[in-house]
């Protein structure tokens, strides 16, 4: 009865989520300094992608929306269903609830290896930002998250609470080392401090091609491996006797979810938070198998993030950071869970 | 070549060493589990009992010497041909998330079925029979952790019972069960050992369970093997006490048909 109920809920919410976010995307677009009219949005979106001539709408207007407002709606929503995918993914993979690439600090190791490229071009090396910063990002997050792995094997179930807590001691120590950047950067220091933050103010059509081919390849990865992802959760020896190849299934997915995650805070930023609630609501909506959960993640972060910035962007009469927003918004909800976890040990979940 | 191909081994080891960074846990094992026997594995706490059922499925390899299973080196059986084979009912199952009892029941059928494949009309039928049979049907649809011990480990006989292997390796399968429960899992098992449709090898920790269910025990302490062979013959105050330390003694009881041990402390009597 009930898994007919959470099966169903599991499937409507599919075409439920991607009304909502067309939806979203659209009224999002409308929104800002410039109010642009619903119809008139998809006639541009629709001009610009058949290439046709456009006639009776505001040429401003038209700018607006497809250089300052689509590129920003877009990064939003592939840098949320990253984080959100990427949270499913290492909370599968770690047995842990509570992981997410921010808690596990793979955040701010991105941040930091971004960080390092705008010094070093401060300090006169040249290298070319629109790769080095992405493959910096990817370093730095790689770096922490071997060290976070290598801090909380000492016990070799990587129970919550050393995981986390290695999470939150690398990811001071990296917070130290940003701010050591940001000394070194001296007068430029604002373009790190966005990092620090999160912001989607400066995403581009550039970012776009960058993000999207990544956030599909990542996503169906994470979907080609939703079964194995599921018997991860008996544990490695039964796993392994049911025929998982544990080894290559971590090493794989932890990349590529790492990938991911650098690939978001090159172009946003730190934005934590959104990869361990979104999997966790979902879960409680629709199960735990990862088969629908990462889809599902997928849309609900894009279409989280989504909401998020629009509020910060249009809604809000200053802009607020949107890592800032999440962190507010996210923080006491990671309390919650903790709380919760320490009292059911660890059933629950 | 072994030209008796009907007593290939299951299993042969030959000089198989292993252990966890300095300290070793097995120390030059040789050891041949033939086919039609049921086969429980004895021994004190950390005598390497569940590290020796770990490197016979293959979930750890050996640092030193070599084990092949079924006359193939198991480094080179596939992953997935292996686990159509081999199924393990470890000691400490557990299943993070709130799955489904039935939905931790049909992982087992994850080697049988390709990456995007649902479970056939026949396989849900195997899953269906799996839960009659270790008598938790009416718990399908509950969350496994929601679940007592002894519930879970019988979750966890579900789900190997479903992956339907030719081999079974159960570590300690009965240790959280209640009496009537070890019973009824134990003649499932023979059961189908006795039909000849599983190979059992079994860590076990009750001498006197052990001693109703296998054919043959092999005695393990401090990472060696004591000695290995018929239950009725290897089953003796000797062997107890090189292997327990306490004093036993041993008698054939009609009830069970089988030999019961009873146990106390040396030197001490009433």
């Amino acid at each position: 009865m009930l898994k007919t109920l959470k099966l169903n809920r599991g499937m409507l919410l599919f075409p439920l989520l991607v009304l909502v976010l067309v939806a979203l995307v659209a009224i999002s677009a409308t929104m800002g300094f410039l109010q642009v009219e619903v119809g008139d949005v998809f006639t541009i979106i629709a001009a610009k992608l058949f290439n046709l001539p456009l006639s009776g709408i505001d040429p401003v207007a038209t700018t607006v929306v497809t250089d300052v407002r689509l590129p920003r709606i877009a990064a939003a929503v592939l840098v949320g269903g990253m984080l959100g995918v990427s949270g499913a993914v290492f909370q599968a993979i770690l047995l842990n609830p509570l992981a997410d690439s921010y808690t596990l600090g793979i955040s701010t190791g991105a941040a930091f290896g971004a960080a390092l490229v705008i010094v070093l071009q401060i300090f006169g090396l040249a290298l070319p930002p629109a790769v080095s910063v992405p493959v910096f990002a990817f370093a730095g997050g790689i770096g922490t998250l071997l060290l976070v792995l290598y801090l909380a094997s000492g016990d070799r179930r990587l129970s919550s609470t050393s995981l986390i807590l290695a999470g939150v001691i690398v990811a001071a120590i990296l917070s130290a080392a940003i701010g050591f950047l940001k000394f070194l950067a001296d007068e430029q220091v604002g373009i790190i401090i966005f990092w620090l933050m999160g912001s989607l103010s400066g995403a581009s059509w550039h970012n776009i091609l960058l993000l999207t081919p990544f956030a599909l390849l990542g996503t169906v990865l994470a979907f080609f491996y939703g079964r194995d992802l599921n018997i991860m959760a008996t544990g490695d020896r039964t796993a392994t006797s049911l025929g998982v190849n544990t080894v290559r299934l971590r090493m794989v997915l932890l990349a590529g979810c790492t990938l991911m995650t650098a690939l978001s805070v090159s172009v946003a930023g730190i934005i934590g938070f959104v990869g361990l609630i979104v999997p966790h609501m979902l879960r409680h909506l629709a199960g735990p198998d990862n088969r629908r959960l990462i889809p599902l993640s997928f849309f609900s972060g894009g279409i989280l993030l989504l909401v998020a910035d629009t509020l910060t962007r249009a809604v809000l009469p200053a802009e607020v950071p949107i890592g800032v927003l999440t962190a507010l918004l996210g923080g006491p909800f990671f309390c919650i869970l903790f709380k919760r976890r320490q009292r059911e040990g660890s059933s629950g979940f | 070549m072994d030209f008796k191909a009907d007593t290939t081994p299951l299993w042969d080891l030959e000089r198989v060493s292993f252990g966890y960074g300095a300290s070793p846990v097995l120390k030059a094992i040789e050891l041949k589990l033939l086919p039609g026997r049921c086969y429980g594995i004895l021994g004190p706490n950390g005598s390497g009992k569940t590290t020796l059922l770990d490197l016979l499925s293959g979930v750890v390899a050996p640092q030193e010497g070599r084990i092949s299973f079924q006359g193939r080196s198991l480094q080179r059986w596939p992953k997935r041909a292996l686990a159509q084979t081999l199924g393990l009912v470890p000691q400490d199952f557990m299943v993070s998330f709130g799955f489904t009892v039935r939905e931790a029941v049909e992982m087992g059928l994850h080697p049988h079925l390709h990456r995007f494949a649902s479970p056939s009309r026949e396989d849900q039928l195997l899953i269906d029979q799996a839960l009659a049979e270790t008598g938790i049907s009416g718990l399908a649809q509950r969350p496994v952790t929601n679940l007592s011990g002894g519930e879970k480990q019988r979750v966890a006989v579900a789900r190997a019972l479903a992956q339907n292997p030719q081999v079974l390796l159960l570590d300690e399968a009965t240790s959280n069960l209640d009496i009537l429960h070890s019973l009824e899992l134990l003649r499932l098992i023979r059961q189908r050992f006795e039909q000849g449709s599983i190979q059992v090898v079994a860590v076990m920790h009750d001498l006197n369970l052990a001693s109703f269910f296998c054919d043959e025990l092999i005695f393990i302490k401090e990472g060696r093997i004591v000695c290995q062979g018929p239950t009725r013959e290897v089953l003796t105050s000797e062997v107890i006490a090189r292997v327990y330390q306490v004093e036993s003694q041993i008698r054939y009881n009609e009830f069970t048909n089988s030999q019961q041990v009873s146990f106390r402390l040396p030197g001490e009597s009433l």
